[in-house]
């Protein structure tokens, strides 16, 4: 479709070509994403820290493990329990999913490869991806199961607490840059310089550390990762949210769970670590339709070995010592990070 | 149609065609499984042992005074946004207004610490 020595899209296409094409290419996208991650971290990285080689049969290494889960699922009975609020059930894992999907809309990988480059882009994706919240207490509730209700509401209420700091970490990148357009962000990261030196532009990673801290700490307890897997802790109420649902629906919420992890890294590469944009390049070259789509899927696989890693990791938070740490700790770090950028913006 | 409705337009179409596909996927679903019903898979799954109660049991919500700050600050975020992609332009001016709003803010915060409701009961 693109031709780098013309520097053109070598096709034309009209509005609802160009959407159609869009949605193919992201609903295809979400489900791979999800296997990716879900085979090379879940299955095989973990399985290396413990000492042992993880699934090895079906297909080279296993690679094909999820794919044949995938297919079993797909043939298991779907069982609605009979006390059920039916169509509330039913609906709760389309509404997790969609929300998914409408971030993977917004994220770009070059300077023409983006879903749609909206001007409230950083706004917009924050504001969809935590629309899966209500999904998720659709599900504890209209359950009607004890284990259910409980890990609807602990998702609720953990939600609530990390979405302050997931939100206001974000804004000292947009004071830098002076945008919420996340191609403007990559482009003020591009052109940015270090005392001077401009070589690898300026990531954002370097001057707003603490910000970048508390976002891949709230990304964990969105993503309800290991620390914070209260809402799904398999030891206390058996899976939470997900107990009365069967076959594809509950791996609706599994695709949902790892398709917003490979998401939201994407989001941090986007906003911390420079996006799309390749030292050497210009802005706007055309080679970075044909790079950027490389580096990000590298990026995007380094912040994820890091959310997986610190899943494999650490044991499980108490629910109070979670609340205390969202609202005693990271809302005022965010907030002093706000004033102390917003000062060094103005002063220099 | 303007170029900026235009791009919110594709994200409600995307949204739209979203459900539709999952819709599809999980109908298509429905040629490949087996439905055999028994009266036994249909009961509230409780590690086994039968359902006790009614299953909307209530719940205390513990959280509720998190939630009402929440909405405080959310609306907070929101106002801070905007204020966040002009600060160039507002320069010192800008800066010290929003120095004041975010210090009652903080000041607010400190005050549900001392009144002790940042406490899981």
């Amino acid at each position: 479709m693109i031709d780098p020595a013309l520097g053109t899209l070598a096709i034309e296409l009209a509005y609802w070509q160009e959407t159609l094409i869009k949605v193919g290419v992201v609903a295809a996208l979400v489900p791979t994403a999800a296997l990716i991650l879900g085979y090379v971290f879940l299955l095989k990285m973990m399985s290396f820290m413990q000492s042992r080689l993880g699934p090895m049969d079906a297909g080279p290494f296993g690679i094909l493990q999820l794919v044949a889960d995938g297919a079993k699922f797909l043939q298991k009975e779907d069982i609605f329990p009979a006390r059920a609020d039916k169509w509330v059930f039913a609906m709760a894992p389309i509404v997790v999913l969609v929300s998914t999907m409408l971030v993977y809309v917004l994220i770009p990988v070059g300077p023409d490869l983006v879903g749609e480059a909206v001007d409230t882009g950083v706004f917009l994706a924050l504001a969809v991806s935590s629309i899966s919240v209500i999904g998720i207490l659709m599900a504890g509730w209209s359950s009607a199961n004890k284990y259910s209700l409980i890990g609807g509401m602990r998702a609720a209420g953990q939600l609530i607490a990390y979405e302050l700091p997931l939100v206001l970490a974000v804004v000292g990148v947009v004071i830098q840059a002076g945008t919420l357009n996340l191609q403007g962000i990559v482009a003020a990261q591009a052109t940015g310089e270090i005392f001077g030196w401009g070589g690898i532009g300026s990531p954002f990673i370097l001057t707003q550390f603490v910000g970048f801290f508390i976002f891949m700490i709230a990304v964990q307890a969105e993503l309800t990762q290991t620390p914070f897997d209260m809402p799904v802790a398999e030891s206390e109420i058996v899976g939470g949210y997900q107990v009365e649902y069967t076959g594809f629906r509950f791996l609706t919420f599994f695709l949902a769970e790892f398709g917003t992890a490979f998401a939201f890294a994407g989001l941090a590469a986007v906003l911390f670590l420079g996006g799309w944009w390749v030292p050497g390049f210009e802005i706007d070259s055309p080679w970075l339709n044909v790079l950027g789509p490389i580096v990000m899927f590298i990026k995007i696989m380094a912040v994820s070995f890091f959310i997986f890693w610190f899943r494999f990791t650490y044991p499980r938070f108490r629910e109070d010592q979670l609340q205390a740490l969202a609202w005693k700790v990271l809302i005022p770090l965010s907030l002093a990070n706000i004033v102390v950028t917003g000062v060094l913006k103005v002063v220099f | 149609m303007s170029e900026f409705l235009r791009s919110y337009l594709t994200i409600a179409i995307f949204g739209g065609l979203a459900v539709v596909l999952i819709g599809i996927i999980l109908g298509a679903g429905r040629l490949l499984r087996p439905t055999r019903a028994q009266d036994q898979k249909y009961l509230t799954y409780e590690s086994g042992a039968d359902a006790v109660g009614d299953e909307w049991s209530q719940t205390q919500v513990r959280y509720y005074i998190f939630a009402l700050l929440f909405v405080l600050f959310d609306v907070e975020a929101v106002f801070i946004f905007p204020w966040a992609t002009r600060l160039e332009e507002y320069g010192m001016f800008g800066l010290i207004e929003m120095a004041i709003f975010i210090f009652i803010l903080a000041l607010g915060l400190l005050y549900a610490w001392r009144k002790k409701v940042l406490r899981w009961v």
